[in-house]
């Protein structure tokens, strides 16, 4: 369903990753690991379309993204290091606005449903000030079940949730897969979600030692 | 259609909220210009004779003052990139924030300037081509404001750039507003200013989102 092949990204004119290829079937996941700096989060904004490949392709059901930018940012979720809690509006606020932003629906009922999921039902009517990392965190997560997409987009989405809360995130991702819809993840490994492909990206380092852009081709 | 105004909502229930930043700008608008009588002395022919240029000049000063948050906070946490992979395309985000900054900011500015205007002892019939002038130009304010807020994100001291590279461009909106008023106080024509000033908010509505989209893009590399 989503693919990318021979993906090389170039940050700072410093190869991060080169000649990188993915599969992912519908229901499938991708959980990145590797050392810092070794491109999870480089690679996670690649595929929203956030960074341009400096070579290769990301193809979504055979149809390059970079095609439609608007179009594929519809079909994914991205969870970043930020979690974009306005900190005047509730939460309920909050996950109302990225809902219906992209669309989705907007009812009461249906975002507090979203807030449940994480068990953030309580954190409905709290401001984004008083809330913490994690209940941020939470916050931020409703919103990717609120309005759904196929591909969700996880950059360390574990960072500050407590233990309860990453077994409801692990039950949220299951039942995305079931439904059909595929995640990437990048994590230090405390989820482990079933027939999930690691991909270590320290193997796909710049072969060259300095790993200046297209050295391999000089 | 509906979700551009969500998010101009989304920034009016924002701003209202904090409430301080555009309270400020109007009690900056009406400081610098309460400066003036301060600073040249009463005699009314001085001020009446400035009046126009000092309450345009302020009113350029006070919405600069505002447009370094314009995206600021959005980037800083997060929201920008996920307003980028929303359904809205970016230059009409752009476009949604500027009338959100335009009715916090601009508007205030307007309601405020007659006030002002009787403080400098303008003349009497140049109040309502002020309001007007001020009506067609600080839409262009905040439109080519957008531009270099745009611009400065992730920069250090972002505020002083900002300055350097909006206020050459608010030049020309400065020159027809000010010639405007004062044709209208000195009883000339003033249709062909407004109408200049009419013809930049056109140029900078077309272009202004698609240059500030462009400086979003930018930042999000």
């Amino acid at each position: 369903m989503f693919q990318g092949k021979n993906l090389t990204c170039v940050r700072g004119e410093r190869i991060v990753f080169q000649d990188l290829n993915f599969d992912l079937a519908e229901g499938g996941a991708l959980v990145l690991i590797g050392p810092n700096g070794a491109g999870k989060s480089s690679l996670l904004r690649l595929m929203a379309g956030l960074l341009a490949p400096a070579e290769g392709s990301l193809l979504w059901k055979g149809e390059n993204t970079l095609d439609d930018f608007d179009e594929h940012a519809l079909r994914l979720h991205y969870v970043g290091h930020h979690d974009a809690v306005k900190p005047v509006l509730t939460g309920l606020e909050n996950v109302r606005f990225w809902s219906g932003v992209r669309g989705g629906k907007i009812d009461d009922e249906h975002i507090l449903g979203a807030l449940d999921a994480f068990d953030a039902g309580r954190l409905a009517d709290v401001a984004g000030r008083f809330l913490s990392a994690g209940q941020k965190r939470r916050v931020n997560l409703a919103r990717i079940i609120a309005a759904p997409a196929p591909l969700w987009l996880l950059d360390e989405p574990t960072t500050a949730l407590d233990r309860a809360s990453i077994g409801l995130l692990d039950t949220a991702i299951r039942k995305h897969r079931e439904s059909g819809g595929a995640v990437v993840l990048s994590t230090h490994a405390d989820i482990d979600l079933d027939a999930a492909t690691v991909m270590d990206l320290a193997d796909f380092a710049a072969t060259h030692p300095l790993g200046y852009p297209f050295a391999g081709a000089a | 259609m509906g979700q551009f105004i969500f998010l101009i909502r989304r920034d009016l229930s924002l701003a209202f909220r904090q409430g301080m930043d555009s309270v400020m700008v109007v009690v900056f608008f009406v400081i610098a210009v309460v400066l003036f009588p301060f600073g040249v002395g009463p005699e009314p022919g001085v001020l009446e004779r400035i009046s126009a240029g000092v309450i345009w000049v302020a009113a350029l000063l006070a919405a600069m003052l505002s447009l370094e948050r314009l995206f600021q906070t959005d980037y800083e946490d997060g929201s920008l990139e996920l307003l980028a992979l929303s359904s809205l395309p970016m230059e009409v985000t752009v476009l949604a924030k500027v009338v959100a900054h335009w009715i916090t900011t601009g508007l205030p500015l307007i309601v405020a300037a007659p006030v002002l205007a009787v403080l400098m002892q303008m003349d009497a019939g140049g109040f309502g081509v002020l309001i007007l002038a001020l009506l067609l130009g600080t839409p262009s304010l905040s439109l080519i404001g957008a531009v270099g807020a745009a611009l400065i994100l992730g920069s250090r001291r972002g505020g002083v750039l900002l300055s350097l590279l909006v206020l050459p461009l608010y030049i020309p909106v400065l020159i027809f507003g000010v010639s405007a008023v004062d044709g209208a106080i000195g009883g000339y024509e003033y249709q062909a200013q407004l109408m200049i000033l009419g013809g930049f908010f056109a140029g900078s509505l077309a272009l202004a989102p698609f240059a500030g989209a462009a400086g979003l893009r930018q930042s999000l590399e």
